[in-house]
């Protein structure tokens, strides 16, 4: 079923940043992703939607191989982030997360000021001035849409923020090491509704610059902030394609089932 | 009696057994704190800041003793918190697979529960009776293997309680794993390890059996190292079982002394950590 | 972890393409991050090894320092009552007995009282009380042990001797077969009066636990029991009691384990008497009261052998009793289907 409907789909323009190709996933015995293939377009919006447990997160998760910081969780395949297979044994998982960056479902502030916690990632790899790390600190956080309610407080505690201010500061920390790659995971699912639409703004702006992959249950969301979208379920990918062809007139009676409610 | 009477009756009967319970605990905090307060603070006086241990029937204080202890609680836990923390932070980290970090556990239990007079007699035998004589750094050693287990204990349970979604966006940006552990983890379970050296530090406070063979005690001013020094345990231990009564005084004032700083310790690593404990 | 595998595999190959990487980091900051994640790495696991260590050398060291009593007494030396540094000859009888009686009458007056104030907190005291009462109770366990002896000795001890014990051997005394414990001159020191400021000193230790355990009992589970129509005591009795009973059995064993290794307590008040009795009034010894007595007094090879000896089986006792119970709690959970 996959392979006849997702290589590569014709349906995508421009080219194709991550490429997944036969993609396994266990989680000790549990064969929790199924022979995926599907290929993520350059600086367009994708979102990965599906029930709960149809495998959306874990196949996010194995883009920047966060899986690889527990034991008993193995992947199986190809992945490859522009031409490259991240899945192989010589790859350097620090330098790969550098490079694809990663937003969590409940907002992650770092145990320092809001200066520092943007200044952590960009320390790791460079070397800044002062002055340079001031401008890199400014543009991370008008990126993302938070440098008016923080300039003034930036040496308070990541802490004190609220949880909107929170998970748009862990954005700006993400955006500030310059990654190519944002993988969101459902970013706006511990918010209140209008953190969740400026989440969503900021989600649109950014696409210019970055290639970005959204999971999230509410399929509202998916519709309106996405340019592709990917129907997971008991996880296999049943459907991959442009958001409004997905929504409107899906291929798949699968695909048309969850997205009418007819079940999920 | 119907059953419904006789189960409100049970009902009504043990709660007021448990209430008798509560007061019976507070009666007796209350009459030892009473005793040990009356009879310290008679014996509290600036002098006892002043002169040090006296022999039997005559005025002294007690400044060696309350030197000697500063001295030896203080490179005791600075000797123990270290080794604490790093095992602390191998069995929260690191410990998620293979046999070391499950045993490491169960032998940390171990050690926590050690009777504290078999600890001196460990000392003792592998070390004073190497060296021949009593000595501070053997006083220090002791106190030192009770400081590490708590460390660890509590090292390992705070850092455990940092979610790991925040280990995770650590190493998203790319950090390697030295530098998660050390700048997000271990900051963020911060108040908690330091409430758990203080804990540590109060609990080596009162201890009067590891020191019995190790440091022994000094009848004067001495900060070598190599010899016996004097701390207030074990002064109190000879004071208290003493016939004379210039020395029990001394013991009350000493006990006083020790039970006034462990509970301060205690109310103010209770504070701290209350105050400085962020919350995910 | 991986990531030190797959970075020493990267280096054998050399390293992949980086023409394509938006922004260019040196191999060699990688090389030395690397080096330094294994460093950390083992520098951690050398210190859990240091714990490993440490008990191999205790036990190894008790070992070494009794084997000359090892070797003249044997197991003889667990049963044999007497205790003479004179004929040099030494049996840990009493020590043994009474280190196990003294924690035993502490688990019989700590863990009911215990209860009760783990009941009293939860369940029936007003809110703004339960902060205060709880750090009461918690200041009991923070109080060095050497001023509950010296408080046993010049406090208790001659209240207890003028009216309590007369009391009991009035009463308790005149029992058949239990009231032989009771029987004796009303000296106010001996076993009893040890194992009673045991159990004021384990309470806390144990109530602690039990108190925290029975908070986290989830409302809906109390609440579903209270719809049915139960009474307080008995939603504790038969709800929160057996949800919470791994915490329960922990703390008990907490308790059990303070009560075996407490030395100074108990060495004020036991009356430090080699002689096997039958009555909790007389003077006794535990292993710990002996060893605080007698160490620094001892002489001749055997007399210091057979102390360390003693120090040994107390040592040997305490993690026997620390086994057994992780053995109870795993089974315990094991039968919840909960991880401990």
């Amino acid at each position: 079923m996959n392979a006849a409907v997702l290589q590569a789909s014709p349906e995508t323009t421009g080219s194709q940043k991550i490429e997944v190709k036969n993609l396994n996933f266990y989680y000790g015995g549990f064969h929790a992703l199924k022979n995926i293939n599907l290929g993520i377009p350059e600086r367009k919006v994708t979102a990965f939607i599906g029930p709960s447990g149809c495998g959306k997160s874990t196949l996010l998760r194995t883009f920047n191989r966060m899986y690889a910081l527990y034991p008993n969780q193995e992947a199986q395949g190809e992945i490859f982030l522009d031409g490259e297979n991240v899945l192989s044994s010589g790859q350097d998982l620090n330098r790969l997360r550098a490079k694809v960056g990663m937003v969590f479902q409940k907002p992650t502030p770092f145990p320092m000021s809001i200066y520092d916690n943007i200044a952590f990632g960009v320390r790791l790899y460079e070397r800044l001035s002062a002055r340079d790390m001031e401008e890199r600190i400014e543009w991370a956080l008008r990126k993302a849409a938070l440098w008016e309610e923080v300039k003034d407080k930036l040496k308070q505690s990541g802490t004190s923020l609220s949880g909107g201010q929170q998970q748009r500061l862990c954005i700006a920390r993400c955006i500030a090491v310059k990654p190519e790659v944002l993988l969101l995971d459902e970013p706006a699912s511990a918010l209140d509704p209008i953190s969740t639409g400026r989440i969503e703004e900021l989600v649109h702006e950014l696409k210019s610059d970055y290639t970005i992959v959204i999971v999230t249950h509410n399929m509202q969301q998916a519709a309106r902030v996405s340019d592709y979208t990917a129907y997971m379920y008991l996880g296999e990918m049943v459907e991959f394609g442009i958001t409004d062809e997905v929504f409107i007139k899906p291929k798949k009676k699968e695909t048309e089932d969850y997205i009418t409610g007819r079940f999920g | 009696m119907n059953l419904y009477a006789r189960r409100l009756l049970i009902n009504r009967f043990n709660l007021l057994v448990s209430l008798f319970a509560m007061l019976f605990g507070l009666f007796w905090l209350g009459w030892i704190l009473f005793t040990l307060f009356e009879a310290g603070f008679k014996a509290l006086t600036p002098e006892l800041f002043l002169h040090m241990t006296p022999p039997p029937g005559s005025a002294g204080g007690l400044l060696n003793a309350i030197a000697g202890s500063l001295f030896m609680a203080a490179t005791g836990t600075l000797l123990g918190t270290p080794i604490g923390i790093m095992a602390g932070i191998y069995l929260a980290e690191f410990g998620r697979r293979g046999w070391l970090a499950p045993v490491t556990r169960f032998i940390n239990d171990i050690l926590l529960s050690a009777p504290s007079i078999v600890i001196g007699l460990f000392i003792y035998e592998a070390y004073v009776v190497n060296v021949r004589h009593f000595s501070a750094w053997a006083g220090i050693m002791a106190l030192a293997l009770i400081v590490i287990p708590v460390v660890i204990r509590t090292t390992e349970n705070m850092l455990r309680l940092v979610p790991d979604s925040l280990r995770e966006a650590a190493a998203a940006l790319g950090a390697p794993q030295w530098k998660v552990i050390t700048f997000v983890t271990v900051r963020a379970a911060k108040a908690g390890i330091i409430t758990g050296i203080l804990l540590a530090v109060a609990r080596i406070s009162g201890e009067t059996a590891p020191l019995l063979f190790t440091a022994l005690n000094n009848q004067f001013w001495s900060l070598n190292m190599n010899a016996p020094m004097a701390n207030l345990p074990v002064v109190i231990f000879q004071f208290a079982m003493s016939p004379y009564e210039n020395w029990q005084q001394l013991a009350w004032a000493g006990a006083l002394l020790i039970t006034l700083s462990v509970l301060a310790l205690n109310i103010f690593a209770r504070v701290f950590f209350r105050n400085k404990t962020p919350v995910y | 972890m991986s990531t030190v595998a797959n970075t020493i595999e990267g280096l054998s190959r050399g390293l992949p393409d980086m023409s394509t990487v938006s922004r260019a980091i040196p191999a060699a900051s990688l090389r030395r991050q690397y080096r330094l994640d294994q460093l950390f790495r083992h520098a951690t696991r050398g210190f859990a090894f240091l714990v490993l260590a440490l008990l191999i050398g205790i036990i190894a060291t008790l070992i070494l320092g009794s084997l000359p009593a090892l070797k003249a007494f044997g197991l003889k030396f667990l049963v044999n009552p007497h205790w003479n540094p004179v004929t040099e000859e030494f049996g840990a009888l009493v020590p043994i007995v009474g280190t196990l009686v003294t924690s035993f009458i502490a688990l019989l007056i700590g863990i009911p009282v215990s209860f009760g104030i783990a009941l009293f907190l939860t369940e029936l005291s007003p809110v703004w009380l339960r902060r205060p009462l709880g750090t009461a109770i918690e200041l009991l366990a923070a109080i060095p042990s050497i001023i509950y002896g010296m408080w046993g000795l010049f406090v208790f001890a001659p209240v207890f001797a003028t009216y309590v014990q007369p009391a009991l051997t009035a009463t308790l005394g005149t029992i058949p077969l239990v009231g032989k414990l009771f029987q004796g001159p009303a000296i106010g020191i001996g076993i009893l009066t040890a194992g009673l400021i045991l159990a004021i000193m384990v309470i806390p230790f144990i109530a602690s636990v039990m108190r925290d355990v029975f908070e986290i009992v989830p409302s809906v589970l109390k609440e579903s029991a209270y719809a049915l129509g139960s009474t307080t005591w008995e939603v504790v009795w038969n709800v929160v009691l057996p949800y919470t009973k791994v915490g329960v059995v922990g703390g008990v064993m907490l308790g059990l384990g303070r009560a075996l290794g407490e030395t100074m307590a108990v060495t004020f008040v036991i009356g430090n008497a080699h002689r096997l009795t039958s009555s909790l009034m007389l003077p006794g010894n535990s292993i710990a009261s002996t060893l605080a007595n007698e160490f620094t007094e001892a002489v001749g090879d055997l007399y210091f052998s057979s102390l360390i000896e003693l120090g040994l089986i107390l040592f040997l006792i305490t993690f026997v009793v620390l086994a057994f119970s992780k053995l109870l709690l795993m089974r315990l959970a094991k039968q919840e289907g909960q991880k401990t």
